[in-house]
């Protein structure tokens, strides 16, 4: 078509100008899904807000490239004898990118930010173990200087917490840990991440932001360890069709997929042999079944005859294709402070046509046939491995008596069911926030939010009480294994898999370690040309 | 005339006042709000947010608040895109939507009506059936399929275009953004053009004009474009609001910084502002438009009155 | 949204020559115009292909091995293998795409079909009752289709949908309640140069309501009309649909339509090509078939060569 000779004509003069520029910088283009909803530290909660923010500040507590905490912006730390106190001294060298050194108000300012119930923090609560926090941000306490979060001098940061808590260092290493420079806070206050106020203390500084299409960073020399930072520039590019984000890797223009659909991986492995990553990764893809009174699921053997005619060996291989392990117990293996051995119920190693036999007999004694079956209702929100799975499950439950209408909705609409109580059953997903095993327990706990399904039980509240008094990590293992033997054996919920983090690098990329948290920070990544 | 384009202003601001209305009270009604994600709030911190949002008021003083600032030009802040109010989003969004659409309109319709002048003049020989396939291809098939082959095809294989994205000043990522805009648009004027100019080329005035012995291309120039145009303007109208829908796919696809994009992003995460914004731009933007077709087709067709 | 082929334009033009025309003649409008249409070759093989998939997509699936929600467990995502009895292959849920393709391709007749009719009632009853109150009635009305001309419908379509849930009544009733503008402006006309006749004031006089007159006297002679619309309403409505796939706002599954089916298709169209191909071949089939429907039943009414 003349159209497309024109256009040639026009665009290859303009590419032209384009590659006469010399390269000066590496560039890293990232591909990021979504849109950034904000580069407030305190405001954010997802990892594609993460990743651009954890790149531009840094905490107390940074994470190396396998995702371990690792000393940041503090020199050193102790701890106190029962173990509540934390004393960081923050580096001399630890300046923001206009030249302002890092001082312990940055930090006070920041955990203040994100308990003042004004900043409408939305993970506020991964915060909860620092004292006095919940109670500022539920107004309870006005004042924020109760905060258990004090500038000791200018390099000097005590953090008292309420409890002993193994993971706080790992919760350091989280953004809602990570300070806000005072200085510039002081003059505009929350349009401090306003690009024209911005400063960084990290390796990298966001210096342009084009909604709908990408943020631009670029390294930052005030940072006190720039000379090993080895990537001048980074793109975080938005786009959230999954196909058009590999078409793009494909053709060059990202160096770094953060996700791409699982259906793929074969396509991958045979055509770009090593650049997929799929890796486990802290987190359980589950069923909520509704336990609420007068619920049908309320009754725990219509719940262990879906639990145990579902086949999960075959969702991660075959549904999916990228393999994912298959869920039995609550927590997901290789976290931490969990010693001792990951539960697995009994009948998971039993023959699958039995487990089918077996919940075929549950739902015949509850009057249940396939000619007569319970009509359930699966909700899902809108994601085509979502809508897999359920279709997989219903139809490994047809066979014992149970029709599925299934039911998609957008993700706010899918969420605000399960926390009003309006669905059957409902698919959920967890993604840790910090490695330790009660973050997933505490989801089945009575009263808490997350606790869609309502599941509740006084022995299992109990023993979480107790794990948090205790000290010796390997007595706390122990309650918290008999917790999750108590949820799991009554089918509080239904697990499918364990996540795994899907990644596809360019191989001129060096310095991605494929790591349990999915975080991976750009300054230790290198590329070759 | 000034008196027509007047009124049909003036009628313009009710309908869209009425929209907001209408849009608003739906979108509040509709389950699921934007705080609403893959993780529960605890109430408190759901408490704090819809303060700090307002939308703990009652939905008629929201409404109140919504719209005076709207006269104000104020289109309030944005619940997805919290460091960017809606106004700040829109301005940089929709300068490029216009940039975008617009060329995509012009080069189509100037490539259509050419190519459909010239499928008439050779009618029922080659340069015909090629222009008619392209044509069908062009409406046949959904865009987003159109965006993703283009994308394999120039973007992974043959390497000529940058599969997507947006680097300010370059023509170069338009292109494939562009074409999957303009090639259905191009399709349908093309088509409309070939059959009415079929019809005025077999009229008896052009069939005179020939037989006295001017040359055929002279007889085209003078005496069929203007009568032939008339039925390709009046669609232009229409067709605009398919440029819209195309425009929401290939932002999302190619990853381009216009406002089409901010409208679905907003509207299944339930980000009021936004999905309004968007909406009033788009409702401006198309009554300005039709507007302006109108005029035109006046222009063309002295039959026409205004009403 | 006026039409995939400018149908808005095609049928205001279709109606201006109706209307400096005499009052059709019933019957014999019919006939002529059908021996006309059966001498278009290109409309008449779409006739033929048209009522071959329809046969196929409504009665196809009774002799099918595979229903369009079974699973086979041992072929997920494989290419066609006719010993297993997969023809089209399987998707990503080891599901028959035969059978599906035949489950889209009935779901996407019924919304176009169900949306273009609901389009029609709107417009007819609007349009008619335009016309045929006249006056200061009549300009209100039409000076409202004005308006609604101008407003960006698929927003508020995606917005309904968004917030109602998807099902397949919504997109009848949303698509429909958007497509019926055009059809409006059209029947206004058509009684407009209708109620002056004799047989409409001898009816008038006769005392009948206006809503019998309208039904029995002006409604039947807009056939052409309506017969031209719906052949170019029908593909229009089958594309909407697939953009409304592509957000995601389709059909529920494990129902499917043609344009869920490649929206899924073309995100994987290199790794599994099959899931595209033979939806799209459907998809095209289909809608060239009832554009060279459309441009021969136009071909055919087209009251200026009678």
């Amino acid at each position: 078509m003349k159209l497309t000779k024109l256009l040639t004509a026009a665009t290859v003069a303009a590419g032209l100008a384009f590659t006469a520029v010399p390269a000066l910088a590496v560039t890293l283009n990232l591909h990021n899904g979504a849109e950034p909803r904000s580069l407030d530290p305190q405001k954010v909660s997802g990892n594609w807000e993460d990743r651009p923010v954890s790149d531009y500040i840094e905490g107390l507590m940074t994470i190396d490239a396998s995702g371990q905490p690792i000393l940041g912006q503090a020199a050193s730390y102790e701890i106190s004898e029962d173990g509540t106190v934390y004393t960081f001294k923050i580096r001399d060298d630890a300046n923001w990118s206009d030249g302002e050194p890092v001082t312990a108000q940055d930090f006070v300012l920041g955990y203040q930010r994100l308990v003042d119930p004004q900043t409408a923090s939305e993970y506020a609560y991964l915060q909860y173990v620092v004292k006095n926090a919940a109670e500022i941000n539920n107004g309870e306490i006005e004042d924020l200087d109760q905060l258990g979060v004090k500038a000791i001098d200018d390099k000097t940061l005590e953090i008292t917490l309420n409890e002993p808590t193994p993971f706080f260092l790992d919760a350091l290493t989280h953004y809602t840990a990570y300070p806000n420079p005072k200085h510039v806070y002081d003059e505009v206050g929350d349009d401090w991440t306003r690009l024209e106020n911005l400063v960084a203390n990290g390796p990298y500084k966001v210096v342009e932001w084009v909604p709908g299409s990408y943020l631009r960073s670029e390294k930052n020399d005030a940072y006190y360890n720039a000379d090993n930072v080895q990537i001048d520039e980074v793109y975080y590019h938005i786009l959230e069709d999954q196909a058009a984000a590999l078409n793009r890797y494909r053709a060059g223009e990202f160096d770094i997929l953060t996700d791409f659909p699982a259906d793929q991986i074969d396509f991958l492995n045979a055509n770009y042999p090593g650049e997929a990553h799929v890796a486990p990764f802290l987190g359980v893809y589950y069923y909520v079944v509704n336990q609420m009174d007068g619920k049908i699921l309320a009754d725990e053997n219509l719940r262990k005859a879906l639990s145990i005619s579902i086949n999960r060996e075959v969702i991660g291989p075959d549904v999916l294709g990228t393999g994912e392990l298959p869920a039995y117990g609550w927590v997901p293996p290789g976290v931490s402070n969990y010693k001792g051995e990951q539960y697995m119920p009994a009948w998971a190693s039993e023959d699958y046509a039995d487990r089918v036999e077996e919940a075929r007999q549950i739902m015949a004694d509850a009057g249940y046939t396939p000619d007569n079956p319970l009509k359930l209702q699966l909700r899902y929100n809108t994601n085509d491995n979502h809508q897999r799975i359920a279709v997989a499950i219903s139809a490994m439950w047809k066979p014992i008596g149970v029709e599925v209408e299934l039911f998609n909705s957008e993700t706010p609409v899918h969420y605000d069911a399960l926390e009003s109580g309006d669905f059957t059953i409902g698919r959920a997903g967890w993604i840790m926030d910090y490695d330790d095993a009660i973050n997933m327990l505490d989801l089945l706990k009575t009263g808490v939010g997350n606790n869609y399904g309502r599941y509740s039980n006084a022995e299992f509240d109990a023993l979480l009480d107790k794990s948090a008094t205790q000290t010796d990590l390997e007595a706390r293992a122990e309650t918290l294994h008999a917790a999750e033997k108590i949820a799991m054996d009554e089918f509080g919920v239904i697990p499918i898999y364990y996540y795994v983090s899907k990644n596809v690098v360019d191989p001129s990329i060096s310095g991605f370690e494929d790591n349990a948290k999915d975080r991976h920070l750009v300054m230790y990544m290198s590329k070759s040309e | 005339m000034l008196n027509y384009t007047f009124r049909r202003l003036l009628t313009a601001i009710p309908v869209a006042f009425i929209a907001i209305t209408v849009c608003f009270f739906i979108l509040r009604l509709a389950p699921g709000g934007p705080f609403d994600g893959e993780r529960a709030l605890p109430a408190e911190i759901l408490r704090n947010l819809r303060a700090h949002y307002s939308l703990d008021q009652p939905l008629i003083v929201q409404y109140w608040m919504y719209v005076s600032s709207l006269l104000q030009g104020d289109f309030g802040p944005s619940m997805v895109i919290q460091d960017f109010t809606v106004s700040e989003l829109l301005a940089i969004g929709l300068p490029f939507s216009l940039m975008l659409g617009f060329t995509a309109f012009v080069l189509a319709t100037g490539i259509g009506i050419i190519a459909g002048m010239v499928a008439a003049v050779r009618q029922n020989q080659w340069p015909d059936y090629v222009l008619v396939l392209t044509v069908m291809l062009g409406i046949i098939i959904p865009n987003f399929l159109m965006a993703n082959l283009l994308q394999l095809a120039f973007g992974v294989y043959l390497d000529w275009f940058p599969a997507g994205g947006f680097v300010n000043g370059s023509i170069h990522h338009l292109v494939l953004p562009i074409t999957v805009l303009a090639w259905p648009h191009a399709a349908r004027v093309s088509r409309l053009m070939r059959g009415s100019m079929i019809e005025v080329l077999g009229t008896n005035y052009v069939r005179t004009a020939k037989s006295k012995g001017i040359g055929e291309r002279l007889v085209l120039v003078r005496h069929a474009i203007k009568p032939a145009l008339i039925p390709v303007v009046s669609y232009l109208g229409p067709g605009l609001s398919y440029l819209l829908t195309g425009s929401l796919v290939v932002e999302q696809i190619f990853s381009l910084p216009g406002i089409g994009k901010y409208f679905i992003t907003a509207a299944l995460n339930r980000d009021y502002g936004l999905v309004l914004g968007t909406t009033v731009l788009y409702m401006g933007i198309i009554i300005a438009l039709n507007l302006l077709v109108d005029l035109v087709y006046a222009w063309l067709d002295p039959k026409v009155r205004y009403r | 949204m006026a039409g995939i082929t400018g149908k808005d334009v095609v049928l205001t033009d279709y109606a201006k020559k109706l209307e400096t025309l005499d009052a059709p003649k019933g019957r014999s409008l019919t006939q002529d115009a059908l021996r006309r249409l059966f001498a278009n070759k290109a409309a008449l093989v779409s006739i033929f292909l048209l009522t071959g998939l329809v046969l196929i997509a409504f009665f196809g699936p009774y002799f099918l091995p595979w229903s369009y929600d079974a699973v086979d467990w041992s072929n997920i995502r494989k290419p066609p293998n006719f010993e297993a009895g997969h023809y089209f292959g399987t998707d990503q849920n080891g599901r028959d795409l035969l059978a599906r393709a035949m489950q889209g391709t009935q779901m996407s007749i019924i919304v176009a079909v169900v949306a273009t009719f609901v389009s029609v009632v709107i417009g007819v009853v609007y349009g008619a009752a335009s016309g045929y109150f006249g006056g200061r009635v009549d300009a209100v009305m039409m000076r409202f289709v004005d308006i609604m001309y101008a407003l960006p419908y698929i927003l508020f379509v995606i917005i309904l949908v968004v917030i109602f849930g998807r099902s397949p009544v919504l997109l009848f009733v949303g698509i429909g309640a958007i497509e019926w503008l055009t059809m409006a402006r059209i029947v206004r006309g058509q009684t407009l140069s209708l109620k002056e006749r004799e047989f409409v004031e001898a009816a008038r006089a006769g005392g009948a309501r206006p809503f019998t007159i309208i039904m029995r006297h002006i409604v039947p002679n807009l056939t052409g009309p309506v017969v031209i619309y719906a052949t170019l309403t029908i593909p229009e409505i089958i594309i909407t649909e697939s953009f409304l796939s592509y957000l995601g706002l389709g059909v529920q599954e494990p129902q499917t339509s043609l344009g869920t089916l490649i929206s899924n298709g073309s995100q994987v169209a290199e790794a599994m090509p099959w899931l595209l191909i033979f939806p799209a071949i459907i998809l095209v089939t289909m809608l060239l078939c009832l554009t060279y429907l459309g441009d021969g039943l136009r071909d055919a009414l087209d009251p200026k060569d009678r």
